[in-house]
């Protein structure tokens, strides 16, 4: 990436030369879209092939916490979107303050992620040799509410009555869970590192109204990654929210 | 952020087989927003709005043309509702 905001010689006005840019960006963002779509069409197919075994498995995860999630990713697109209008105004000290608001927003998101992922631990919901969709309802841990459990228990009674097999058909549900939120949040992990290269370039005052492809670029990146999320939600957490 | 507490608020409510379709309108309702607005998508160059809507053309035919043969093939699904006469075992992770 140029760091200059120098016109090159192949373009030939600046704005030809940020125009360019942001179309390449969008082309990326094009075979982003084609590699999580091949994730959703599989989701898709299994989820219809095992509904019970996905059902349950969506209702175990923890339906605050992923709300409270989508909530603060969309809160970071938005101080985002916010970074590049300073940017393109010149506002340098709140392109700093909006970038590292975002950065911040970020990494709540991760740390929230990685607690989802650590009760799926402790629940016997990983794929592979402890796993047990019955564990979670008959060891009840510290804090857990037990009436919520005993309905829990009922569920999954009721589901090993449909379907037997339900103890391998929910390791296909928590694979696609770990593999896509896995992947959306190793994205995450790429964006707060464009983040914070974009932080240092802010407080070096680089970007002014005429040059702040970088801004413009790494917010593409991260709002395509928001909308991947906005997907994600519905389809792991809500699918069978409804009794 | 509305559309985040709408999405909640439809997935307790029961509409039978169409929850996940009320479930998709809003996030897809959510996702252009964020394309118009925040991606500036709605001020770009054509060029640059011709490729974004490639890149939803080629999606639908990726999901279209693969779940119909999906639909059409017989599989082993839930136990007990098999198209099969065998029921093929299915071996995924055992443990």
């Amino acid at each position: 990436m140029h760091r200059t905001g120098d016109l090159y010689g192949q373009f030939q006005t600046l704005e030809q030369q940020k125009d360019s840019a942001a179309l390449g960006m969008w082309v990326f963002l094009v075979t982003e879209v084609l590699f999580f779509g091949g994730l959703f069409l599989t989701y898709t197919i299994n989820r219809t092939a095992f509904s019970t075994a996905f059902g349950i498995g969506s209702n175990t995860l923890d339906i605050t916490l992923g709300a409270g999630n989508t909530v603060v990713l969309i809160m970071s697109s938005l101080t985002m979107a916010m970074a590049v209008w300073s940017a393109q105004v010149g506002k340098k000290r709140l392109v700093s303050i909006f970038l590292i608001a975002t950065l911040a927003l970020g990494t709540v998101f991760l740390g929230v992620k990685a607690v989802e992922y650590k009760q799926k631990f402790d629940h016997h919901l990983i794929p592979g040799r402890g796993f047990d969709m019955k564990y979670h309802p008959t060891h009840p841990m510290a804090g857990d509410d037990l009436k919520e459990l005993a309905l829990e228990k009922e569920e999954v009674d009721k589901a090993f009555a449909v379907d037997p097999d339900i103890n391998f058909h929910g390791q296909l549900y928590f694979s696609l869970y770990f593999g896509m939120t896995g992947l959306h949040a190793l994205h995450m992990i790429v964006g707060a590192g464009l983040l914070v290269w974009l932080i240092k370039g802010s407080f070096a005052g680089r970007f002014t109204p005429q040059y702040n492809t970088p801004v413009e670029i790494v917010g593409l990146y991260w709002h395509f990654v928001d909308i991947v999320w906005i997907y994600l939600f519905p389809l792991l957490y809500l699918i069978d929210r409804h009794r | 952020m509305l559309g985040t507490g709408i999405t909640v608020w439809a997935a307790f409510q029961n509409f039978h087989q169409f929850n996940i379709v009320i479930a998709l309108v809003i996030a897809t309702i959510k996702a252009t927003l964020v394309v118009l607005y925040f991606m500036h998508a709605r001020y770009s160059p054509k060029r640059t709005q011709l490729v974004i809507v490639c890149s939803v053309f080629w999606l639908a035919i990726m999901l279209a043309l693969t779940l119909t043969d999906y639909d059409t093939r017989s599989h082993e699904t839930q136990p007990g509702v098999s198209r099969l006469s065998e029921p093929v075992p299915f071996h995924f992770l055992s443990v």
